[in-house]
């Protein structure tokens, strides 16, 4: 029987220790944003961390009350009886360093100045946020992860894991990821940078002392990202050329369903999300290449992992497509690790990942029951 | 893990394989060879296989399996990567024969392959009575078959021949009992080891 895990409550965690970030910059302190889920057992093997992507958070399942519209982001795949199962395992969900959703951010308030950090928070690289996340590990007690698992942004911390810390995390699952952006990639993400930057209400990123938001950049960015997100042939299922009114109306309003679709998915997303922190992820997606400081050999680079893989990537996913979910098998294969790679057929494009359905499900499934018998979860 | 015995044929292929050897099995299935290899051989294993679910079979036994069609190659892996190569009741399906025999000494020291015999008697007899050939090891009509290059026990080392590669070594059956005398004839299934010459 599958269900929630029910009604959650976040945590926030103080470190109080200083990091030093690969820009050379240096924080005091910082406070992550955390939910966990299950319970840890005796020996402390039973425990998985979820790593997330460009707009997630730490509310990965249940509800936060009982009237919450929406559930965590990945309610389908975490939960009593679900594929990562909360009755065996210790689910930790972390919003990243420089998030808008509780960790300390570009919207956090300095202490020194009394006003929210904006232009001078750093950028953040996934190294950045794995050396975060291991001092998480460290404040739970927790000397290897059973798994570290993510999609997409977050499949690239799984990765970095495996790289940095071979010796804390025994598994990773990277799912709809890839080894490094391509040029179109970043050049996406670039034109949504764009959008934001020169939206007047930007301030060069200190808009919250305006008392305004770059709403109409970030909306744009979200767009954007959206279409990339979802495939042509997903699209064309759900909205085709469909119109609002059933006929054209000669104007710019809104006409086409897959208009008012895009524009109702930016609003919404403008009113939660900060620009700051959009801006840092996507950066944090582009300077993303563990390759590069072995020479540019990714091989040489996963040599140093310990870990086993389980590597998963989606037909219709353009922006992380499966021929980069290859080169990550291939890398894998060529560096003696162990992998296991599927490549699920579906029409959601990147989103994919997210959604439920019965062969992705069933082999995550499979390899986290693998997982919970050697941990003895 | 399953102790049951192993499909004849696939025993025949286990009997080759040296304790603690690398391992890989194209179109492995739900894992049934290479599961058994790693209980009782210690091999070292990977699967290919191009059907969902028997990629999640193969997690399920614990097989380290890549998901992906045979006929876009073996580029994945590295030259001489494996020991052993093992290609069963496959062959006969694919479109670029002479491609994957290549890809398999590419990719391993030993190639291990099995297939129906087309030479078999009751092939001959149907052909002779004028019916395509339905039987044990050939299961299909003519027009639901995957089968698409058949061939005799002496056609496939002719292969090998032409492609720098020998057999060394054959075991023939029928109905899982191995076939000793006028094996072209009274074989179904042929297991056939095979390296560069």
């Amino acid at each position: 029987m599958t269900q929630s895990v029910g009604i959650v409550t976040p945590q926030k965690i103080a470190f109080e220790t200083p990091i030093t970030l690969s820009s050379g910059v240096t924080l005091p302190r910082y406070d992550l944003m955390v939910e966990t889920y299950g319970e840890l057992n005796a020996a402390r093997s039973n425990a998985i961390l979820i790593c997330h992507a460009l707009s997630g958070h730490h509310h990965v399942a249940g509800k936060h009350r009982e009237d919450d519209k929406a559930p965590g982001w990945w309610d389908t795949m975490i939960g009593p009886g679900k594929p990562i199962d909360t009755n065996r395992f210790f689910v930790i969900g972390v919003n990243n360093l420089g998030g808008c959703h509780g960790s300390t951010g570009p919207s956090t308030i300095n202490p020194d100045t009394g006003q929210p950090f904006g232009s001078t928070f750093p950028l953040v690289l996934v190294r950045d946020w794995v050396e975060t996340q291991v001092r998480l590990a460290d404040h739970f007690g927790i000397r290897q992860f059973a798994a570290v698992v993510g999609g997409s942004l977050g499949g690239m911390q799984a990765l970095r894991w495996t790289i940095t810390h071979p010796e804390r995390v025994r598994h990773a699952l990277v799912i709809a990821s890839a080894p490094k952006l391509t040029a179109q990639n970043i050049a996406f993400n670039d034109v949504a940078r764009q959008a934001i930057l020169t939206d007047p209400d930007f301030h060069g990123g200190d808009y919250y002392q305006h008392g305004v938001v770059p709403r109409r950049g970030l909306r744009l960015a979200r767009m954007l990202g959206h279409i990339t997100y979802l495939s042509d042939d997903g699209m064309g299922e759900k909205f085709g050329r469909m119109l609002r009114s059933g006929e054209y109306k000669y104007g710019f309003d809104v006409e086409f369903e897959i208009e008012s679709y895009l524009r109702y998915q930016g609003d919404k997303f403008s009113d939660y999300f900060d620009a700051n922190t959009y801006l840092l992820m996507t950066k944090a997606l582009d300077y993303f290449d563990p390759g590069r400081f072995y020479g540019g050999d990714l091989v040489a680079a996963l040599r140093e992992a310990h870990a086993k893989f389980l590597v998963v990537s989606f037909t219709s996913d353009w922006r992380f497509s499966p021929e980069r979910s290859r080169e990550i098998v291939k890398a894998l294969l060529d560096a003696k690790r162990d992998v296991t790679y599927a490549e699920i057929e579906s029409a959601h494009g990147h989103d994919a990942f997210l959604m439920e359905d019965p062969p992705y499900h069933n082999i995550m499934r499979a390899y986290l029951n693998r997982i919970a018998a050697e941990v003895n979860a | 893990m399953s102790t049951r015995p192993l499909r004849p044929d696939l025993q025949r292929i286990a009997d080759w394989i040296t304790p603690d050897a690398s391992v890989l099995d194209l179109g492995c299935g739900d894992g049934e060879l290479l599961a058994w290899l790693a209980r009782h051989k210690h091999t070292r294993n990977y699967g290919v296989e191009i059907d969902v679910d028997s990629v999640t079979a193969c997690v399920e036994k614990g097989i380290n399996v890549i998901h992906s069609d045979l006929e876009s190659g073996l580029t994945q892996f590295e030259d001489g990567s494996f020991d052993f190569v093992v290609l069963s009741l496959t062959i006969q399906a694919m479109h670029n024969v002479e491609g994957i025999l290549r890809e398999m000494l590419r990719v391993g020291r030993t190639g291990l392959v099995t297939f129906p015999n087309f030479g078999y008697w009751e092939n001959r007899w149907q052909i002779m009575i004028g019916r395509m050939p339905v039987s044990e090891t050939i299961p299909y009509q003519w027009y639901n078959t995957p089968n698409i290059h058949f061939c005799t026990l002496y056609d496939f080392d002719g292969l090998l021949g032409k492609l720098g590669m020998r057999n060394t070594g054959r075991v023939v059956l029928n109905e899982g009992h191995e076939i000793t005398v006028l094996p072209n004839l009274r074989g179904s299934l042929a297991v056939v080891r095979f390296e560069k010459v």
